[in-house]
């Protein structure tokens, strides 16, 4: 096999890993809050791809409109996740929350089939413009503006996180929310918060992806299971670690399928998910949690 | 300062609070004592906002804050020292003290706010040298000094504390009192002081009142509650007899 097949297969893994990364980055984002893992991180993906789809098609909208158009709509979407389903179960265990994420995804992508129909679809490419050539393979346009918008929304999160008081506030709310409470923080406020931002980055993940692979109602369901092999990875709760896990297993994939069979494509996220869960449950960058008691 | 007025808390069927009435004035120490379930976690819990009252009152430098949420009663100036501690864990040491100014951040305060957090450094120096630390390798006795610095730092009218020495070896526990005291020789605090080591809670404080079941039974200055024969026979573990 050619040397610049092989970098084709690295290019276009990086590219499909990023938007994992994205999706993994939403993950983060809950997870960091209030300890769910939200299910339902797909469907915002598949929201924002479908959505953009849409409003172009049937609202006549163009590109550059639509697509911050259904950012923004999935962004209330999460909002209204939280308010509708995670709030009335405060208190609960983190497990029911989790599986209630699970209700939500299933309920999103019955709606998103009813509304839209079955069929796949695709978005024109940001900006127009050949492929640029590196080594012997073929860069997209498209696959810069997904890098930079990955690379962008890690740098962002990573500064949120480490850098101001409300990403610190998100944390406490996640170890303890009783204690967050009692500093003068607002955990409703602080979850629903993070819902709208996680849905917001996976709505983006979601609009970069469908100019390069397509779109349809059920494309949520793979995504997000793989954003969660990326989180898992990474280590969870890490964005660091988030986005290298979504570029592994991008990269990987993409080899495998040109080196196997595109068939296995899907396997491999799987495969790595179970051996890591085996062998590293805190992740390749996770640290091993200690405390006291 | 504080006034609590026949407040009354259930958990469902079961009735915590029988119509308690407790005061706190400015700069005092005030213990409440008691067994196991007698009431003393329910009262502070109702008074920061953390559990729904059923009826009664409480009220801060006169205002009634009976109805409003934790998040909001910090901000009026009562700062919970929770039972347990309730450290986050894997945040800094120096994290953890920031958040307790939180509701009063902004990028004007911060640099305020860091002062103050070296002054909480000063108070209590083996937090300084841990200040990069997750919270949650401290020690016990640390994260005590860590729960007490997060409060102060919300800049509290009236300090609750909760248990301060559940869990903790006797020499500890004197070094967390002495802490304590020296909070409002110091700085003029006032605080509520919850205990099951009713000695060492009477030993710093000025009143007490001894809860049972939900009610107050006894209320008196720290020297009548020491000398009381129930009070020994109860919780000071003393022979009557003697």
């Amino acid at each position: 096999m050619p040397f610049s097949s092989i970098l084709q297969f690295i290019v276009s893994g990086v590219t499909v890993g990023a938007t994992y990364g994205l999706t993994a980055l939403g993950f983060t984002m809950i997870y960091n809050t209030t300890g769910i893992i939200n299910f339902a991180q797909g469907e915002f993906v598949m929201l924002g791809g479908m959505l953009a789809v849409f409003s172009m098609k049937w609202g006549g909208l163009p590109l550059p409109v639509a697509v911050p158009l259904s950012v923004l709509l999935v962004t209330a979407v999460g909002v209204g996740v939280d308010r509708l389903t995670i709030r009335p179960m405060r208190g609960r265990p983190t497990v029911s929350l989790v599986i209630v994420t699970i209700g939500v995804a299933i309920l999103l992508r019955g709606g998103a089939m009813l509304l839209f129909g079955k069929d796949t679809h695709s978005l024109p490419p940001f900006s127009e413009g050949p492929a640029i050539p590196i080594g012997g393979a073929a860069l997209l346009p498209q696959s810069i503006w997904v890098l930079g918008i990955t690379l962008a929304v890690l740098v962002a999160m990573k500064l949120f996180f480490d850098r101001t008081i409300t990403g610190k506030a998100m944390l406490a709310c996640a170890c303890d929310r009783k204690a967050a409470s009692l500093m003068g923080i607002n955990v409703d406020v602080m979850v629903t918060v993070s819902f709208a931002f996680s849905a917001l980055v996976g709505a983006l993940g979601g609009v970069i992806l469908a100019p390069i692979t397509l779109t349809a109602y059920d494309v949520g369901i793979l995504l997000g299971l793989k954003g969660f092999a990326a989180c898992i990875l990474g280590g969870l709760g890490n964005p660091f670690g988030a986005v290298a896990g979504g570029l592994i297993i991008g990269v990987l994939e993409s080899l495998g399928a040109g080196f196997l069979s595109s068939g296995y494509k899907d396997a491999i996220a799987f495969v790595i998910l179970l051996a890591l869960l085996f062998l590293r449950p805190s992740g390749l960058f996770g640290k091993a949690s200690a405390d006291r008691v | 300062m504080l006034r609590v007025k026949n407040l009354q808390v259930h958990y469902g069927m079961i009735h915590a609070l029988r119509s308690v009435s407790v005061h706190v004035k400015e700069k005092e120490i005030v213990a409440l004592i008691g067994g196991n379930g007698a009431g003393k976690t329910s009262l502070l819990t109702a008074v920061s906002g953390l559990i729904r009252t059923t009826s009664g009152e409480v009220a801060l430098d006169g205002s009634d804050v009976t109805k409003e949420k934790a998040d909001r009663i910090v901000r009026k100036g009562i700062a919970h020292v929770p039972e347990g501690r309730h450290v986050f864990k894997p945040l800094s040491v120096e994290d953890n003290l920031l958040l307790g100014a939180y509701h009063r951040f902004t990028w004007r305060t911060a640099s305020v706010i860091r002062g103050e957090i070296e002054r909480v450094y000063a108070l209590f120096p083996v937090l300084g040298e841990r200040r990069k630390q997750p919270a949650g390798t401290l020690s016990g006795g640390e994260q005590q000094m860590l729960v007490i610095g997060r409060a102060l730092l919300s800049h509290p009218k009236v300090l609750l504390l909760d248990e301060p020495s559940m869990g903790l070896a006797p020499k500890v526990i004197r070094e967390i009192f002495e802490h304590v005291a020296r909070l409002r020789a110091e700085r003029g605090m006032t605080i509520l002081l919850v205990e099951q080591n009713a000695r060492a809670a009477l030993s710093i404080a000025d009143r007490g009142y001894v809860l049972e079941t939900g009610r107050v039974v006894l209320q008196g200055s720290s020297e009548e509650l020491l000398a009381n024969r129930d009070v020994q026979r109860a919780y000071l573990g003393r022979d009557a007899e003697r």
